[in-house]
């Protein structure tokens, strides 16, 4: 599968939509050849503002900028940003503004930096956040979409999960995020998994697997982490009664959390979860990590077995 | 409202004698504002009152009937406690109705505890400290981006300061030259748990300010002569911000309240204490 780079993808979108946009301001804290930004820097000098190692001072003048009617987009990795949280929290998201913050080497992929610099449990702190929309490309055809969305049609804040690594390109030429929508990649009747980011190309082999095991898997991107598209894990829920969750975050509020509130307020099957169990990461290469953490196809097959094993514990309430 | 109806400011520039008058009558609000309340931010308000007043009545290009015109003079109250200040002297200013302030901190009301961007007037919510100074540098930053003439101002407390996003604003205020911010600090010399010098001793703090590339003048922030001499100042600028120092008494004008830390944010603990401070402050006099 051909795999290409969401941050390239990212800096590649900055660059066109500035055009269009003379109101795109873009932020940075020192990481402009890592995040991408430093391509719109090179274009629109005036409009690019490399704020040093503090944070703190790019999320908020940020929030001025947007209060002035510009609309910034705010970048550095995905540990970084959350140090400003309660900037985010405060400035941004309670004024209700249209800051963007777009993050990179989010998750594990970060490899061999370590522990430090991988980010597991960001889309939690986000997604806690009132009138914060939270969303996690699975590819970089899904990232230049999401881009083209946020800038001609929002006007709130959103927080955009990108990784170091390149991924395999899932999504065909033409396709258009749906924000709150979940796109069903492959159809099942058994079992589904419900995944985001990188780990939705595990989740493609991990059904193939299954599908030896005589279990048929349906395979969902779930790039709209919130909102979170509840009308079809309903709708799964019923039609394949056993979930698997897989993400490269904290088991811990994250997909695999959103899946649960919606399944057991609306329909409750059996959901495993496939992510970060309540650890730091480690150094490594980025694919490696996947196994030693327990999130590989492998262990993404042994969740689905686990689960369509698992007795439905509730009748159907219909 | 007709005592202070734009039409008095619009085309000729209050004295001192006006702004004083302003000044108190603005106080009594606060007063009663937090008593009504039975909590808030009385010591902080004070000292800030006077430069408010001298703000949105002499310095700052503002029109209460256009909030939102573009070419606005911005103003960012970084210590967002100090709401009662800045709500009543935008409703002084003809921003909304007086009688607005007397559900202040109340169930149904738009006048947050802390300063809230859903209030008229108002350019962004604060409260949490150490992020408008920021907001500000964002703000001024916009000006020049956009090419347009607005000036903005940030009010920052003296506790404030110790947190460190503050000194991090302050480089990007110097870095991008905003002679286009101005931002004031309220040196009252309290904050909640007590005096500065304590908690956490800033030194010299127009020293520093000055070394991170800011013009900075120290003034007395309830003269109103020197008020004006300070802003003076800040307009003169050609490619620096501006740092104003308000030397003021937390409490200014309630004696009980001044240079006490308890008031940082108690109300008037009795019927007594409030009568006592509406009397000291004149208010029936000023009132209007």
């Amino acid at each position: 599968m051909k795999t290409e780079s969401l941050r390239d993808m990212y800096g590649e979108k900055l660059v066109e939509l500035g055009k269009k946009h003379s109101d795109i301001v873009v932020l940075d804290s020192d990481l402009s050849s890592s995040t991408k930004t430093g391509a719109f820097g090179k274009e629109f000098p005036g409009r690019f503002f490399n704020m040093g190692i503090s944070e703190q001072s790019m999320v908020t003048t940020a929030a001025g900028m947007a209060l002035s009617g510009l609309k910034p987009f705010v970048s550095t990795f995905a540990i970084f940003l959350t140090r400003t949280y309660e900037q985010i929290r405060q400035s941004v998201c309670y004024n209700n503004i249209n800051v963007k913050f777009v993050v990179t080497h989010a998750g594990i992929t970060v490899g061999e930096d370590g522990a430090t610099h991988q980010m597991v449990e960001d889309i939690g702190l986000m997604s806690g956040l009132p009138n914060m929309k939270v969303i996690v490309p699975a590819d970089s055809v899904e990232t230049a979409s999401v881009m083209d969305y946020l800038v001609e049609k929002t006007k709130t804040p959103y927080y955009v999960r990108l990784s170091r690594e390149k991924f395999p390109v899932i999504n065909e030429d033409g396709y258009e995020f749906r924000e709150g929508k979940n796109t069903v990649i492959r159809d099942g009747s058994d079992l589904t998994i419900f995944a985001s980011g990188s780990m939705l190309s595990f989740a493609l082999q991990a059904a193939e697997n299954l599908k030896e095991l005589a279990i048929d898997t349906a395979v969902i991107n779930v790039s709209s982490i919130k909102p979170i598209d509840r009308a079809n894990i309903l709708e799964y829920a019923k039609k394949t009664g056993h979930f698997v969750t897989a993400e490269e975050h904290s088991i811990f509020n994250g997909l695999g959390s959103r899946v649960c509130e919606v399944a057991s307020e609306e329909y409750p099957v059996p959901v495993v979860r496939v992510g970060m169990k309540d650890s730091f990461g480690k150094s490594g290469k980025s694919w490696d990590l996947f196994d030693y953490f327990h999130m590989g196809v492998s262990d993404i097959v042994a969740a689905g077995v686990k689960s369509f094993r698992e007795e439905k514990k509730y009748e159907t309430i219909s | 409202m007709d005592f202070y109806s734009d039409s008095e400011f619009r085309d000729k520039t209050p004295d001192n004698q006006t702004l004083f008058k302003i000044a108190q009558n603005a106080r009594s609000l606060i007063i009663r504002m937090v008593y009504k309340a039975k909590s808030g931010h009385p010591g902080g308000s004070l000292s800030i009152i006077d430069i408010l007043t001298d703000l949105y009545f002499r310095e700052m290009v503002v029109d209460p009937h256009d909030p939102n015109s573009p070419d606005r003079d911005r103003l960012i109250m970084s210590k967002g406690h100090a709401s009662p200040a800045l709500y009543s002297i935008l409703s002084l200013r003809g921003y909304f109705p007086q009688e607005l302030l007397m559900d202040f901190r109340q169930l149904n009301s738009k006048l947050e505890g802390h300063v809230h961007r859903g209030v008229p007037g108002v350019e962004s919510s604060t409260g949490s400290l150490g992020q408008g100074l920021g907001v500000a540098v964002g703000m001024a930053m916009a000006s020049k981006i956009k090419n347009e003439k607005y000036r903005v101002f940030a009010i920052l407390g003296d506790g404030e300061i110790e947190e460190g996003s503050i000194w991090e604003s302050l480089m990007a205020g110097s870095k991008y030259k905003l002679n286009n911010l101005v931002a004031i600090l309220d040196k009252n010399g309290i904050q909640l748990d007590g005096f500065t010098k304590d908690i956490m001793p800033m030194g010299d703090i127009s020293s520093k300010v000055r070394s991170f590339g800011w013009n900075v003048m120290e003034f007395n922030g309830h003269d109103f002569n020197d008020i004006e001499r300070a802003m003076d100042f800040a307009k003169q600028s050609s490619d620096k911000p501006v740092f104003l120092i308000a030397n003021t008494v937390k409490g200014k004008g309630v004696s009980y309240m001044e240079n006490n830390p308890k008031y940082h944010g108690s109300p008037p603990a009795s019927e007594e204490e409030f009568e006592k401070a509406l009397n000291e402050i004149g208010a029936k006099s000023y009132e209007n």
